[in-house]
């Protein structure tokens, strides 16, 4: 369909890997996209579904409302031709339809996870494990602690063995990019278990 | 932003994650395109040589505004961050652009995840830069 561009100037298409940061409400996404990467806004229109409004009619988008969903969106350059693309997944599970179009062609997912509230990173670890996404749980540690040894975080969170625990301060770059590291790590092993 | 007063009654769901409500498919003129090429997040695009020239269409400001981006490939999600649009709003601007030869698209893989080496520059990279 598309035709080659005869411009020779034109750089090639940069080779993009996507990582999802997952969590619930105020769990600090959005921190960490922004103390790891350049972060910048990204708008996403959902058309509202509420009775009035509803129709069969799919094409008929036209005077519609719709509302704007942000997601967090950042980037890492490395070299010419390697670009890190984070998203921030919207922390709601009316943003499902989201998720599935974030999730295809991931490489994996940062699920973090607040010890005051484990129970709100619950869906995003069912969502991951289900689509066997590989993913790892990074716990934000507030304030610089937080009480509960990674045994007992994992045992509340009834986590496969095989995923990765860690701690980190999403506030921090590098305790942010290892996070992002710990998650490339479990992919590469994933990968070379599967060899 | 509008005041919390003014949210109607119906929409009470919207939290933090949800901005103002739009009407973000006017700039389209309410086009959605059924059957037309898909724009994954990460497909690349870049304008073709002379595509404003060249272009078969009526370009509005919005069409001229994304060609400028993309001299060299742009990510669809870099594209509509960048220009402050609407996903579906760059979308069905970049559908516009392809039906008419003026950009030619790249899509990423699904499928396939990077090499390893690749992998290992990341994590590299994540470490010293
Ligand atoms: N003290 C402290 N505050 C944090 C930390 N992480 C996030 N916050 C704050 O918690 C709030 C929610 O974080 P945010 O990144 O917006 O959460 P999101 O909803 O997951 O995107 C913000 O006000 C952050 O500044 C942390 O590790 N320590
Ligand atoms: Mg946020």
């Amino acid at each position: 369909m598309a035709s080659e561009p005869a411009d020779g100037r034109a750089r090639p298409v940069p080779t993009a890997i996507k990582i999802l940061i997952a969590g619930g409400f105020g769990v600090g996404k959005t921190t960490l996209v922004g103390a790891v990467s350049e972060i910048l806004p990204l708008h996403t229109e959902e058309v509202l579904t509420s009775e009035s409004m509803v129709s069969d009619d799919l094409s008929g988008v036209e005077g519609k409302t719709t509302t704007t969903v942000t997601m967090d969106f950042g980037r890492i350059t490395f070299g010419d031709n390697v670009v890190l693309y984070l998203f921030g997944t919207p922390g709601q599970d009316r943003f499902w339809f989201l998720w599935d179009e974030l999730a295809l062609g991931a490489l994996g997912a940062v699920v973090l996870a607040d010890t005051r509230r484990l129970a709100d990173c619950f869906p995003s670890i069912d969502y991951f494990e289900r689509r066997e996404t590989p993913f790892i749980v990074a716990v934000n540690c507030f304030y610089g602690e937080q009480p509960f040894e990674a045994d007992a975080v994992r045992n509340a969170l009834a986590l496969d063995p095989n995923v990765p625990l860690v701690m980190c301060d999403v506030r921090d770059r590098k305790s942010g990019r290892e996070v992002l590291i710990a998650l490339i790590e479990h992919v590469r092993s994933l990968r070379l278990a599967r060899l | 932003m509008r005041a919390d007063g003014e949210r109607p009654e119906s929409h009470d769901w919207l939290d933090d994650d949800a901005g103002p409500l739009v009407r973000s498919f006017a700039l389209t003129g309410g086009r959605a395109k059924p059957g037309a090429a898909t724009f994954d997040l990460l497909s690349h695009v870049t304008a073709a040589p002379f595509a404003v020239q060249r272009s078969t269409i009526h370009l509005q400001p919005e069409h001229r505004a994304i060609l400028a981006r993309a001299r060299d490939p742009v990510s669809v999600a870099e594209l509509a961050s960048h220009l402050g649009y609407g996903l579906g709003v760059v979308r069905v601007l970049l559908a516009d652009l392809l039906e008419a030869g003026a950009i030619t698209k790249v899509d990423a893989p699904s499928d396939h995840l990077p090499d390893d080496d690749v992998l290992q520059a990341v994590i590299h990279g994540l470490r010293t830069s």
